[in-house]
């Protein structure tokens, strides 16, 4: 449909349309229940197949080139940090598979900069961005200039 | 109905539209402008917006400094070959000598990167590629730029930036309206960085009815960053220079990973190696400068991108389609089959829906390949985008006016797509481009540059009637006929979108024409998007979703047109393979070595285009 909501599971939380970056997943006034508005602007993107608490939307792949009998199933977990995958072929056959998503305690390891030391004068007027040199390159080393690297910009038609 | 207004004042930085681009920016600009307010209007949840809403599978631009593997210079020298030569050396050089930063702080913040067993260093896909687990690439960059903006207005699309009033040529904000609320947003602000991303969905797709969201670039890019610098006045440069991909046929699954990771490679319909045979012929067309097998062969330059393409697209107008590319050599490593696959999880789920609906099993059969229709985008192997000013350290003085990546607008700031000559930044390269552009919005403010911009009622009153007016044109008009979407009055953003898409597609070089356009079919393509804009303005829509589309449309019409001057003005055939101009099949470097720069008179609608020199980053001494 692409994305389409099993009606005997959807409570209606709204976590999907809160989620969908092209804004097609809607409460149907009628049902309360979420569904697809605008399949054709679907991109398959599964944001809102991860953020569903009940498991209540599928993708059925595009009708004008995707037959019909096969799935594709996720499940995201921030709390154990991992992502699992089941693949399901038309013909049966079946293919799963897990990967990390993190490797800190979710949302924990991003700084307020507004709690680091502020930048001196001398850094503002140069061409140093926040943390740098040193993220950049991990030793004594300072920013790539063209001085440094023994470069020129020269107008040209041939290189 | 009377839409509620919403006044957020005394901005100092207004990220508008936060993806890879825009998170960056509100995250740096915390450190430069500590107590500055920060505020992000994001047309979706930036939680999952942008290019990267459902992940990626690798960091497509990281220099390796940290381990001896490249310096900014060689990057620079590569988006050179790819791009035929004409890029925006100054700014590429400096996006490089940054990159590494943004891409450590994302392992610290908890993206998984890929080790390299032997070495102590990621694990290269690539040159410049380095393999991620970046399911959560999106949401991790997110929670940076959430932490550090003073507040995040999610589902606000921006429909214009504002002008200042006072002083001629100065940003004042933007305003827009909530997808969900129908409020009306006005933000006032000193500086706007734009990273409103780049364009799918303006030539007609390969995709027909329910499959037509399945482009290769996301079709929420709605060609924002343009439509929105290009209505304000700024200057425009390589917009001719779009962007068509080979990718797996139908899901436009990446095949990145494929050739550089699982050396899989690529034949014809009859099983043998195509690309080499179409060499001298398009050596020929762009010389041995720009294409040298023997040399690539030795020296392992690369083929530009495009030329590879020209080879697909010409064996497939020979007949001896389709391509298919030999995955079942690497799929029977059950290791190398299972990144294969978990490439598709990562960052185009649709390859693997596919596969699995087609009973496609890459270890037993080859899949097929397609180029795909044409995107409009500056951060991939394209460079479309906004004429901004470099760094005072590296640009030469015509490329230097005052504020790193400020386009010619004073205080209007981008990154990512946003950002014209700079192609191959990729994410990482857009993270980094926000950052540099919050550092410079920042010292713009210090410099008192943003001090006393004026926004009248009278302006905001007006803008605010344009939004909704399909909307009201909607309502006066749906009555007129008894029921369905035809009607004489109106049309609506789809029909509107049904139709730019065919004109691009038909006149300005689609993949239905193979591509190819000249000047009689781009002037028919003018005059028709002109026709078309008369009816823009009696566009209808019938809630606030579709009033959404209505404005993702306007956007878009704004960079077709855009698009076509500069496909027009531009008279050579200088990337083949992304399109052809038939009246011009020669790559021409006596005119035309040269980056192109337009601007379209926000007042009269006429464009002016010039020429700009490029700059090459040499050796000293050479
Ligand atoms: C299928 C695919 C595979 C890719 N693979 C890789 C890869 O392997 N490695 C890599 O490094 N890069 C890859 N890229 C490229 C990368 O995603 C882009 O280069 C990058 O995201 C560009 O950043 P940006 O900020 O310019 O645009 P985006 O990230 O697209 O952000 C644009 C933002 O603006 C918002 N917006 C748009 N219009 C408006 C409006 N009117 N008002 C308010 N907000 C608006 C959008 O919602 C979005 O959040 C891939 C992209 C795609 C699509
Ligand atoms: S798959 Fe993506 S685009 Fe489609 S409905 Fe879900 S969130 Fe929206
Ligand atoms: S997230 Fe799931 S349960 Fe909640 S509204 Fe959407 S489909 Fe229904």
């Amino acid at each position: 449909m692409p994305t389409f909501v099993y009606m005997t599971r959807c409570d209606g939380c709204g976590h999907c349309v809160d989620i969908c970056p092209s804004d097609i997943m809607h409460i149907d006034k009628t049902n309360r229940r979420a569904y697809n508005i605008e399949p054709t602007h679907c991109w398959e993107c599964f944001s809102c197949v991860k953020a569903c608490p009940q498991n209540a939307i599928d993708v059925r792949g595009y009708a004008d080139f995707s037959p019909l009998g096969h799935s594709v199933r996720v499940d995201r977990d921030e709390d154990k940090g991992t992502i699992a995958w089941s693949v399901k072929y038309r013909d049966g056959r079946e293919k799963s598979f897990l990967s990390p998503i993190t490797t800190k305690p979710w949302g924990s390891c991003t700084p307020n900069l507004k709690e680091v030391v502020g930048p001196t004068q001398e850094q503002r007027d140069g061409e140093l961005l926040f943390n740098e040199p040193k993220y950049i390159r991990f030793d004594d080393g300072g920013l790539h200039t063209l001085a440094s690297n023994g470069l020129t910009l020269k107008q040209g038609v041939y290189y | 109905m009377a839409y509620k207004t919403i006044v957020e004042d005394n901005i100092d930085v207004l990220v508008a539209g936060a993806g890879l681009g825009g998170t960056g920016a509100a995250f740096e600009a915390r450190y430069w402008g500590q107590d500055k307010k920060i505020i992000i209007a994001e047309k979706a949840n930036i939680d999952r917006s942008g290019a990267v809403a459902q992940g990626l599978y690798a960091i497509n631009c990281y220099m390796g400094t940290r381990f001896g593997e490249n310096n900014p210079e060689d990057h620079v020298q590569y988006a050179r070959i790819d791009l035929m030569g004409i890029v925006r050396e100054d700014l590429l050089f400096d996006m490089a000598r940054h990159v590494d930063s943004a891409v450590h702080q994302f392992e610290e913040w908890g993206l998984p990167i890929m080790k390299d067993p032997v070495k102590d260093s990621y694990l290269r896909e690539g040159r410049w590629q380095i393999m991620i687990h970046g399911e959560s690439y999106k949401p991790i960059v997110a929670e940076a730029a959430k932490k550090n903006a003073d507040k995040v207005y999610n589902r606000v699309c921006i429909t214009h930036l504002l002008m200042d009033e006072v002083k001629e040529n100065r940003i004042a904000g933007a305003v827009g309206f909530n997808v969900r609320t129908g409020d009306f947003h006005v933000f006032k602000s000193k500086t706007v960085i734009c990273g409103a991303g780049g364009a799918s969905n303006i030539f007609k797709p390969r995709s027909t009815g329910e499959g037509m969201g399945r482009t290769w670039y996301a079709p929420w890019s709605s060609g924002s960053a343009y439509g929105l610098m290009i209505e304000a006045g700024a200057k425009m440069t390589q917009m001719e220079n779009r962007i068509v991909l080979a990718r797996f046929k139908d899901g436009f699954g990446p095949v990145g990973a494929y050739f550089l990771h699982l050396k899989t490679y690529t034949q014809n319909g009859l099983g043998e190696e195509f690309e080499s045979k179409w060499w001298p012929q398009l050596q020929e067309m762009v010389g041995k400068e720009y294409l040298d097998p023997e040399l690539s062969h030795k020296t392992h330059r690369p083929i530009p991108t495009c030329l590879r393409n020209h080879a697909m697209i010409s064996e497939v107008n020979a007949g001896r389609g389709p391509i298919h590319m030999v995955t079942m050599e690497a799929f029977q490593d059950p290791h190398l089959e299972e990144v294969g696959w978990e490439n598709f999880l990562g960052m185009t789920i649709s390859q693997a829906v596919l596969w699995a609906a087609t009973d496609v099993d890459p270890k037993h059969e080859n899949p097929e390949l397609t180029t795909s229709e044409p995107y409009v985008m500056g951060s991939h192997a394209t460079g479309s985008g906004a004429w901004c000013s470099g760094p005072e350290d590296v640009s030469p003085p015509e490329y230097f006016w005052g504020y790193n990546r400020m386009m010619t607008i004073e205080g209007l700031f981008g990154a990512g797509d946003a950002v014209g000559g700079t192609p191959h930044a990729f994410s990482s390269g857009s993270f980094t481009e926000g950052r540099l552009s919050a550092k410079a919005a920042c010292r713009y403010i210090d410099d008192g540059k943003g001090e006393g911009i004026v926004v009248s009622d009278k302006r905001i009153n007006e803008l605010k009637e344009k939004i909704y007016k399909p909307m009201e044109h909607y309502k006066i008009y749906r009555n007129e006929v008894v029921a369905g979407d035809v009607n004489p009055n109106y049309i609506n953003p789809r029909q509107g979108l049904d139709r730019l898409q065919k004109l691009m597609d038909e006149y300005c070089g689609g993949a239905t024409v193979s591509y190819m356009t000249n000047e009689k079919l781009l002037s028919i393509g003018l005059k028709k998007l002109k026709v078309m804009e008369e009816d823009l303005e009696k566009l209808a829509a019938s809630d606030f979703h579709e009033l959404l589309r209505a404005w993702e449309l306007m956007h878009r019409h704004r960079t077709a047109e855009c698009v076509t001057q500069h496909t027009m003005f531009r008279k050579e055939t200088r990337w083949p393979g992304y399109y052809y101009r038939g009246d011009a099949m020669k790559l021409d470097d006596e005119n035309w070595h040269v980056l192109t720069v337009s601007r379209r008179d926000p007042d009269t609608g006429e464009y002016t285009m010039e020429k700009a020199p490029v700059y090459h980053l040499v050796k000293d001494g050479e």
